[in-house]
């Protein structure tokens, strides 16, 4: 077996609670190839964000570890750049600012005009260059994120960390920077982690989809290959017999085999919040009355 | 070119009849309101003081006042002529004794007669600036250090939250004390009267810039922390890059709060110290004790209070100039 380019081995994560340590994360076992686009899907709070944030190094590992090609994981770094759920961009910096910040920290050692012209680079990767001096309060959340992809890929990284990059964006835009995405994976082969709670978008996008089972001690229930051709389209897909077989596989294991089972405390609350607003319509009607 | 220059006033006699009107409604509401708010406590203040008897005579009703302010007025413009008129006489003498001896060197004297209100404008302002300069200078940088390692806020909280109630009254003894101590000088470039007010405006509005300016560094979206350790920023790239700008909001808001501060103690500190400034100006008025004194304390006080609301409206205008988020509503 050839040595993977990515590895995450008997990762454990304990965060510690005034009840004791609670433990998110038992036993991930990962390997990753180098241009292998990984999905994490699971149920919310099922541990993934903290796996992301593992390999990135925000978060140290209580048990176990990540190894980048040959080196252990111990901290943050360009190499393994992130783009966060809700795009992080400095709010004070224009689009271009944002981008350049990154390329100067990660290519001190190039001329101005060659990291000129590897922001507008990564800019037209994304297809904002037309955007380049307005500031993030003055794009769309679509264009945002954009933006923070713009700026990962301008670090040049080995891996690519997405947490929920589609999350907070309403259908079209998803599906327009999936597109991005997938056109941006074909033409610089990055290897790709990305959390997502959206089941057509890990099929449509990975190589492979990492579901992850309930919390407390969440780990890897199942590993499903998704053997498509690429380039792959989305409407051509829909009909596609192989596509249609990898969604079902998601589908089950999400609510099936893992099926979200709400905790009794929650639901009694839930219960006691509709008996207040119950015990409260009387009351009201009553000094109406009055 | 002709059709932009005839659109504007187009679209607007397009208004409907009753905009017009809210527009016009509103803008006289927001130039009348205050004015009547003005005229009621005017009207209150004159029929009130009239009844006041002290025993410098009657408290001074708003007529009084403003005679006095004319008074000021006229009184910094004579001595003003005076001062030009001393120097005028000197110019002319060393002309003659040069003429007469030419290898005198001549010599002007300053002219040292009393400040006038407006010199006392003046010399408050300064201090005032001098005492928040150096305030800010000490509390931006320690407030970021605050922010920025919860140790070193743990270790500092309970000092400031000690001293922060002190009075301007409490410092001034020990200020007055160190700085005869310390400031030992030949020829000294600084009055110890101006010096002792300063600093002790200093270390009462130290603290809301420190306080602001420890919140807000603390406050910063974590996803930005987590962008500058992605990007593994070092410690000074990452305070201007990323903590300067986003509690800059913040820190402004400190900033005003320390101004308005610094302003109401330089007040109290002048009167004790006796910096030539706005309090010893209403201090000398107090002990002067004429039938005039009251209605030159009230024109002061008037004074002070136009300047500290001029203050804020500055600093406002400051943060505008330079905040990245235009959008925040100031007030």
């Amino acid at each position: 077996m050839n040595k993977s380019h990515l590895e995450l081995s008997q990762v454990g994560m304990d965060f510690p609670t005034p009840n004791g340590n609670f433990c998110a994360l038992e036993n991930v076992n990962l390997k990753i190839n180098e241009g292998e686009f990984i999905s994490l899907i699971g149920h919310s709070g099922c541990g993934k964000s903290t796996v992301l944030n593992v390999v990135a190094g925000l978060l140290k590992a209580t048990k176990g570890g990540v190894i980048l090609e040959n080196k252990e994981v111990d901290e943050p770094g360009p190499e393994r750049a992130v783009v966060f759920q809700n795009h992080s961009l400095l709010p004070w910096l224009t689009v271009y600012q944002n981008v350049e910040l990154a390329v100067k920290q990660t290519q001190k050692k190039t001329t101005k005009a060659q990291r000129q012209q590897w922001v507008m680079h990564n800019l037209e990767l994304v297809h904002m260059t037309h955007a380049k001096d307005k500031l993030p309060s003055e794009i769309s959340g679509g264009m945002k994120q954009r933006v923070g992809i713009a700026r990962a890929l301008a670090m040049q990284p080995k891996v690519l960390l997405m947490d929920e990059p589609f999350g907070a964006l309403d259908a079209l835009t998803r599906a327009h920077l999936q597109d991005s995405v997938m056109e941006i994976h074909a033409t610089l082969k990055n290897t790709v982690i990305m959390i997502t709670h959206d089941v057509d978008e890990a099929v449509l996008l990975s190589d492979r989809i990492v579901m992850m089972t309930n919390g407390p001690n969440a780990t890897i229930g199942e590993i499903l290959d998704v053997n498509l051709a690429r380039p792959r389209a989305r409407i051509a897909l829909a009909d596609d017999q192989a596509y249609n077989h990898c969604r079902h596989a998601v589908l089950q294991f999400l609510y099936e085999k893992q099926r979200k089972v709400e905790t009794v405390n929650q639901v009694n609350n839930k219960k006691s919040s509709i008996d207040q607003q119950a015990a409260e319509l009387p009351v009201k009607a009553s000094t109406d009355a009055a | 070119m002709f059709k932009q220059a005839v659109l504007p006033q187009v679209t607007w006699l397009k208004l409907p009849e009753k905009v017009k009107q809210a527009g016009w409604l509103n803008v006289l509401g927001k130039i009348s309101l205050p004015l009547i708010g003005l005229c009621i406590f005017l009207m209150i203040w004159g029929g009130v003081a009239q009844n006041i008897d002290t025993s410098l005579g009657k408290f001074p009703g708003p007529t009084d006042v403003w005679q006095q302010a004319g008074n000021l007025i006229s009184e910094h413009n004579a001595e003003r002529e005076r001062a030009s008129a001393f120097y005028e006489r000197q110019e002319k003498r060393n002309q003659a004794r040069l003429e007469a001896d030419p290898s005198y060197q001549p010599k002007i004297r300053p002219y040292t007669g009393s400040p006038t209100f407006f010199d006392q404008i003046w010399t408050s302002l300064y201090t005032v600036f001098v005492g928040f300069v150096v305030a800010s200078v000490v509390a931006i940088p320690l407030g970021i250090l605050c922010g920025l390692s919860q140790p070193v806020y743990t270790a500092v909280n309970p000092l400031i939250q000690l001293f922060k109630p002190v009075s301007p009254l409490a410092w001034l003894p020990l200020v007055t004390m160190i700085v005869s101590a310390v400031y030992v000088s030949e020829n000294p470039i600084f009055a110890k009267s101006f010096l002792t007010s300063a600093f002790t405006v200093a270390l009462c509005c130290l603290w809301p810039t420190l306080i602001n300016t420890a919140v807000g560094v603390s406050s910063i979206p974590s996803d930005l922390v987590n962008v500058s350790r992605v990007l593994r920023l070092n410690a000074l790239t990452h305070v201007i890059k990323i903590v300067l700008p986003s509690s800059f909001p913040m820190i402004f808001t400190g900033l005003r709060l320390s101004l308005g501060i610094g302003w109401m103690v330089l007040i109290a500190a002048e009167m004790l110290a006796q910096n030539p400034g706005l309090g010893k100006f209403v201090w000398d008025e107090f002990q002067n004790g004429s039938s005039e004194s009251l209605a030159r304390i009230m024109v002061a006080v008037l004074v002070i209070g136009m300047i500290g609301f001029a203050l804020d409206r500055l600093m406002l205008l400051l943060q505008r100039k330079i905040s990245w988020d235009k959008s925040v509503v100031l007030r």
